[in-house]
């Protein structure tokens, strides 16, 4: 009943690895156009122009509200209808990177509310600009307060590449997925994407913690994490 | 709104720094200022006390301009600061404008806003090279002088988390004055302080006003402190200015009951 066969495992391990390398770019790639877009989306709810701040607004809630693998399945099956064609990888990638675009956002959002008022205030009294008030004092204030969220949704990313899958992304869980079809064996395979998966996410969100009380420091505040 | 009655700039011997003509504000239902008129002259310090609610604060951030007002208009050294002259009329004043009027202020807060990611220095450094365009050098020197002015030269390098309140903002004053301005605006600058470290920013105000030409304007609930320094205290009642006067003839021999009544309600809590 329980027979894993380690000679089968060592053979299919250097496909699957070569698959995680796929993996880890479309989290890293969907991430990176999240970071920015999410960006995006959150400083146009602060502009005073109400139709943009409305429009973006109930577009995050319309994203937020109907499943990742559903938007995957709309831009590259309803795409074509409307002639745009594109390739399983960049459907994905937009799908998902506007997908945590979304949840980011939010996260950016509460960093910048997270800013004290008096800090806009003093920028103001001091002339500096909208720009530079941004750059330079807002934002590394709202870092500290972002980095949990924005280290959840990355290994969040990284757990739902797999639903790139069945648009035919050649990612971990797609490779897992043709060896059982192709050997009918499915216990090596799919344990293994498990043990890749586990072997990823837990030491990141270790470093994301290291990373939070670095950057902690690094602005003059406490650890929030005890050394382990 | 009309505009007719304001004139387009301030003319003549005496302008004043600061007017305010015909001021009001309001919060929906609420009018936290009523048609205010103040001026102030240059190099006048002016006190502004009263009930909390009763605008003092709201004075102070419509003259740096960080409210909009509802009517009226407030000049700066003669011009219209809240409005700019369009066509032989008065119009509300865009964001360049009302940048270029601020230069000539600056504001000192209750909770000193410091940038806490930034170095007492650089604290004061960041807007005169960024805005006023000096040299990294220039500016250095000149923040320099004015930590040195408040006396904390030594502490240049800490950032505000390793500071005193005080401390705090005395830097936050040698921030205010780095980028030279004509007026100074204190707001409850000591109200977050404890009351054993107060006298070393009321100390730093107070040299100040004897050793520099600056028009300053203070909201303050520290009554001997208003008296000893000001040259005239306004005493605030619902939007308006119930009575003002010496600081002498206002706490000694307060006209309006108002003020009567306040002064000893807060003097005896002293």
């Amino acid at each position: 009943m329980f027979d894993w066969r380690w000679d089968f495992t060592i053979e299919i391990l250097p496909r699957l690895l070569e698959a995680t390398g796929n993996t880890l770019i479309a989290a890293g790639l969907g991430y990176l156009i999240a970071l920015v877009l999410g960006l995006v989306f959150a400083l146009a709810q602060r502009t005073p122009y109400r139709l943009l701040t409305f429009a973006v607004r109930e577009s995050i809630e319309f994203i937020r509200s109907t499943p990742l693998v559903l938007q995957i399945f709309f831009v590259f099956y309803v795409g074509p209808q409307f002639g745009i064609r594109l390739s399983p990888w960049t459907s994905g990638m937009i799908a998902i990177g506007l997908h945590y675009a979304s949840y980011l956002s939010e996260v950016y959002r509460a960093g910048l509310d997270s800013v004290p008022k008096g800090q806009w205030e003093a920028c103001t009294a001091l002339n500096l600009s909208v720009r530079r008030t941004y750059t330079k004092i807002v934002i590394p204030q709202a870092i500290p307060t972002v980095i949990p969220g924005f280290g959840n949704y990355l290994v969040g990313i990284f757990k739902d590449t797999p639903m790139l899958s069945v648009i035919g992304v050649t990612e971990l869980f797609h490779a897992a997925t043709s060896i059982g079809a192709e050997t009918y064996r499915f216990l090596e395979p799919f344990t293994l994407v498990g043990a890749i998966f586990l072997a990823i996410s837990l030491p990141a969100a270790m470093l994301i913690r290291r990373f939070e009380d670095w950057i902690r420091a690094s602005l003059g505040m406490t650890k929030l994490h005890a050394k382990d | 709104m009309s505009n007719e009655s304001f004139p387009l700039k301030l003319e003549g011997g005496d302008v004043p720094m600061v007017r305010f003509d015909r001021v009001t504000k309001q919060y929906g239902d609420l009018t936290v200022l009523d048609s205010l008129d103040l001026d102030v002259k240059a190099n006048e310090m002016v006190a502004i006390i009263g009930p909390s609610g009763s605008g003092k604060t709201t004075v102070l951030r419509m003259l740096m301009g960080l409210e909009l007002i509802d009517e009226g208009v407030i000049y700066v050294d003669g011009q219209p600061m809240t409005h700019m002259e369009k066509n032989g009329r008065l119009v509300r004043a865009g964001q360049k404008y009302l940048r270029r009027m601020r230069s000539s202020i600056g504001m000192v807060f209750q909770q000193f806003n410091l940038f806490p990611h930034m170095t007492a220095l650089q604290n004061c450094m960041e807007a005169p090279v960024q805005v006023l365009g000096l040299s990294r050098k220039e500016a250095r020197e000149r923040s320099l002088e004015l930590l040195k002015l408040v006396g904390l030269d030594d502490k240049m390098d800490q950032y505000p988390a390793r500071l005193s309140g005080g401390q705090q903002q005395r830097v936050a004053i040698a921030r205010a004055l780095a980028m030279r301005p004509k007026i100074m605006l204190f707001d409850e600058v000591t109200s977050a302080l404890d009351p054993e470290i107060v006298g070393e920013v009321t100390q730093v105000i107070r040299k100040l006003h004897d050793e520099h030409s600056l028009t300053m304007l203070m909201v303050t609930h520290q009554m001997g402190f208003a008296r000893d320094i000001s040259d005239r205290v306004c005493f605030f009642y619902e939007g308006k200015i119930a009575e003002q006067g010496s600081p002498e003839q206002l706490f000694d021999n307060p006209r309006n009951e108002r003020t009567a009544m306040f002064l000893s309600a807060v003097l005896e809590a002293d």
